[in-house]
């Protein structure tokens, strides 16, 4: 059973990806790296990834999330993080990456950040 | 539960199912001793994270390398080793990962996790030759509320002797 699931829908201009289970080494990290990497293919770079279904995250993960914020910007995009759990809000912060990432509670505050 | 004194090793291929596979053995360990279920997370990401580390830095991801992961439990503390069959390496080198510098770098969070997760962390030279992870916590007793606030503060002055 694959470790990530992952779904994208569009609100405006904004690509939201709706994550459940884990991003962790393997196949979950994999999977991320190359959603993030096709929807800026297709030129989609105000990505909001919404974590709330999201139970792990290891290290892998983590620099996952980075990459694809990177990448985003990059080509003068955004990627924003929404709903997080208590473990990845608590991961974030004391890796001190919630300084780095715009972290939303709200899908319609999110989607609106991006005008 | 206080338990007598144990000690488990397994060997393990140079493979990324070896770390789930590690993580999950710890965690049905430190369950039955008696950890919280937040603790039993922090011990189980921990030994992810070491096991990451063996497979992906210390072993270079070569499959004719092992993985050694031992576990011991004394009445006071869980005690885990991750051994590798690399090079070794010393922490002092290792670069810290909240330095503004190194925010946005996309790796070389793991060690500090371990810090952060465990009572206490260390590095040595093992005996296969290449890095070994030693790092505990300590067992909780009856009514108590077991926590950490290393925040990824190292405790390797107060690190456990590494297992003859």
């Amino acid at each position: 059973m694959p470790a990530l699931f992952m779904t994208c829908r569009e609100v405006g201009a904004v690509t939201i990806v709706d994550l459940s289970g884990k991003i962790s080494l393997g196949e979950g990290s994999a999977l991320l790296r190359k959603t993030i990497r096709d929807l800026i293919e297709n030129g989609q770079t105000k990505i909001l990834l919404n974590l709330g279904d999201i139970n792990y995250i290891d290290s892998s993960g983590i620099g996952e999330l980075v990459s694809g914020f990177t990448a985003v910007r990059n080509r003068s995009g955004e990627l924003k993080l929404l709903n997080l759990t208590k473990k990845v809000h608590d991961l974030l912060q004391i890796t001190k990456l919630f300084t780095v990432f715009d972290v939303y509670n709200d899908e319609g505050t999110a989607v609106r950040s991006y005008l | 539960m206080t338990p007598e004194a144990k000690h488990l090793e397994v060997i393990l291929d140079t493979h990324v199912e070896s770390v789930n596979l590690a993580e999950e053995m710890c965690l049905r360990v430190a369950e039955a001793v008696g950890f919280s279920e937040d603790e039993c997370y922090r011990i189980g990401m921990s030994v992810r994270e070491g096991v990451i580390n063996a497979f992906h830095y210390g072993n270079q991801e070569k499959p004719d390398k092992k993985i050694h992961l031992a576990l011991d439990l004394t009445q006071e503390k869980m005690i885990i080793h991750v051994m590798d069959e690399g090079k070794g390496f010393h922490l002092a080198d290792v670069p810290d990962p909240l330095a503004e510098e190194n925010l946005l770098c996309t790796s070389g969070r793991g060690i500090f996790l371990m810090k952060a997760f465990m009572d206490e962390f260390d590095v040595v030279a093992g005996r296969t030759g290449g890095a070994e992870i030693i790092m505990s916590k300590k067992i909780p007793g009856p009514g108590s509320a077991s926590g950490n606030g290393n925040h990824g503060k190292s405790n390797s002055d107060a690190a456990p002797q590494q297992e003859a």
